[in-house]
């Protein structure tokens, strides 16, 4: 039909536009935007230097994520737990043994979670979006609150 | 209360030692720095304009929770589970048995637990308990010295653990491979221990297999990791490293404790009794079951470490002794407005640093949402630490700040920098305060 065809095209065109804005950016510097929705939903942008990891990232432009990377990048905590975009979780760099086991246990752990400590950033990332975990305790408050809606 | 939640929110925060952060600094091993890092974020936080910290009371004692709540709109009880669980068994009074828990507060500088003069003569320690903690002190109980003298451990126990004969420490379960609490980071730590090498009994890790299949991932990464020490053939370097280490732990499953068994002088521990007990059911909520068959081993230091337990406060707050918490509801404590709890009271003494803190983001919630709703009523005024001060030096308490806490801290710090440590604790209350000048 043709909305799909029309959709299609957008996203043809939309991955072209990106591609080459993802070119001029990385021609002209290693600033990379990217972006993390936060807890509640909303999004918050960055422009990373390549190299920097996820967690200097957060804190060098002080987005506000509470508690994250409570370790300061040692490890030690699994605060910095992030969700990628299926895409960007494969072409990111391979996980070590240590971040599994810090991985193992973080909240709200999915197939593609890392630790945002242990993710430096690179010039294909411009433009991907990562997920900050929601808490249990918001998880079970929505339970709670959905239990109390219904009664 | 995040400052970044509420623009006006004031928070005190009242301690019953005089210096702050609590596990971080007396539960946390002096081998693990990295998770310490959390005090920095602490640290802004209490420097903040509208957060102040109030060492050196004893909320119940010196101060009881009704006069808080007269002096704040909200109370956030947080003071964790001090209390071990005890084994109950005959014997647990002889000398050469403590909860693993003393022994850490006694090797991290915990006030109470500075005299305690643990007996380290025996060659096998037993621990009962397969949790972090049991791993703590078992690590700490193996690790070479000079991986713990770059620690902030106390010069005490550092000396006390330069003379100690334990070469091998057993960590003894009720159940399975599969039950087992702890978590993985620990025990490959464990593994990788240098001068120890591992004792798994190969038949306690074969065919776990099946049951892994429909694990969660931590469990059964954690199940792997076990199973490949146990029955795969090292690699070079490490079988190398076993075969020349002179300390071993292991892993001893299916005994439960009876009795600890006097030693020949009546006084001290010379070994445990233990019932030998296998599975009823499967998974976490296996339960041991005696099989009738009875084991001993003999061992002069005897450390549990079955868990904690909190205490009630103040008899003015409610307490459900049975499972050890105050009742609430999202952090709300019940039949008690503008009554709140977080972390170990809360929810019971179990998680690591990220659990508690997601509890306490919780909490907060809870708070903010009832300031929003208008439960927690804000037009009475309150005098918050203003209106209890007086009331407080009356009673002869003199609360500590956090810049006395930072005066403490320079000076460990700097006698720590002379023998090459992060710090050396100051363990005895009265030399803090001298420090500070109370
Ligand atoms: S910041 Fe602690 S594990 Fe990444
Ligand atoms: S290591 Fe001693 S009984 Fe297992």
């Amino acid at each position: 039909c043709l909305s799909h065809t029309h959709t299609a095209l957008r996203q043809i065109l939309d991955a072209f536009l990106i591609q080459t804005t993802r070119q001029a950016a990385m021609e002209t510097n290693s600033l990379v935007t990217v972006h993390f929705i936060n807890r509640n939903g909303e999004r918050l942008t960055a422009t990373a230097k390549e190299g920097e990891s996820m967690l200097d990232v957060v804190v060098n432009q002080n987005l506000n994520i509470d508690g994250f990377g409570a370790c300061e990048g040692t490890l030690a905590c699994s605060t910095c737990h992030l969700i990628f975009e299926e895409d960007a979780f494969k072409q990111v760099d391979t996980v070590t043994d240590e971040e599994m086991d810090m991985l193992d246990l973080a909240y709200g752990l999915t197939d593609t979670s890392r630790l945002g400590c242990q993710v430096c950033i690179k010039k294909w990332m411009y433009g991907i979006t990562v997920q900050v975990p929601m808490e249990v305790s918001d998880i079970r408050r929505q339970l709670e609150v959905g239990k109390q809606s219904k009664q | 209360l995040p400052p970044q939640h509420h623009k006006l929110a004031e928070v005190d925060i009242y301690e019953k030692l005089p210096v702050p952060f609590g596990l971080v600094r007396f539960g946390v091993a002096p081998d693990h720095p990295e998770v310490k890092n959390v005090i920095n974020t602490f640290t802004q936080t209490a420097h903040s304009d509208r957060c102040s910290y109030y060492g050196n009371v004893t909320v119940g004692k010196d101060v009881m929770v009704e006069e808080l709540r007269q002096a704040y709109h909200a109370v956030v009880l947080s003071y964790g589970a001090e209390d071990n669980r005890i084994l109950g068994i005959p014997g647990e009074n002889l000398s050469g048995v403590y909860t693993a828990r003393t022994l850490v507060g006694w090797y991290n500088g915990l006030p109470e637990n500075r005299d305690l003069e643990p007996d380290l003569s025996s060659e096998t320690a037993v621990v009962l308990g397969q949790g972090n903690v049991a791993l703590d002190v078992a690590r700490i109980l193996l690790s070479p010295l000079d991986l713990l003298r770059k620690t902030d451990i106390t010069e005490n126990s550092l000396a006390a653990l330069a003379r100690s004969k334990v070469k091998r420490v057993c960590l003894i379960g009720r159940r399975g491979p599969l039950q087992v609490a702890f978590t993985i980071k620990e025990m490959r730590e464990m593994i990788n221990l240098a001068g120890t090498r591992p004792l798994l009994d190969p038949a306690d890790f074969m065919g776990l297999g099946d049951a892994l299949k429909d694990a969660p991932r931590p469990r059964k990464r954690l199940t792997e990791l076990m199973v490949k020490t146990a029955l795969e053939k090292p690699n070079e370097k490490e079988a190398g490293r076993w075969a020349a280490a002179t300390r071993e732990w292991g892993l001893t499953f299916f005994r439960s404790p009876l009795e600890i068994l006097p030693a020949a002088d009546g006084k001290r521990a010379g070994g445990i009794r233990m019932a030998v007990t296998r599975l009823e059911g499967s998974g976490e909520t296996a339960k041991a079951v005696p099989t009738g068959e009875v084991q001993e081993l003999e061992s002069g230091l005897i450390l549990s470490s079955i868990g904690y337990r909190s205490l009630p406060i103040d008899p003015s707050v409610p307490f459900d002794p049975k499972q050890g918490i105050v009742p609430n509801i999202l952090g709300r404590v019940e039949g008690a407005p503008g009554l709140y709890c977080s972390g170990w009271v809360k929810r019971g003494p179990t998680g690591v640093i990220i659990t508690t803190m997601n509890d306490s983001f919780g909490t907060a919630q809870s708070i903010l949402e009832d300031l929003q709703s208008g439960t927690l009523a804000l037009s009475d005024s309150k005098g918050g630490f203003g209106s209890l001060r007086s009331v407080l030096h009356s009673r002869g308490i003199w609360p500590t700040t956090f810049t006395d806490w930072e005066k403490i801290d320079a000076v460990e710090v700097a006698k720590g920098k002379a023998v090459g440590k992060p710090r050396e604790k100051v363990v005895d209350p009265q030399e803090m305060l001298q420090l500070i000048g109370h």
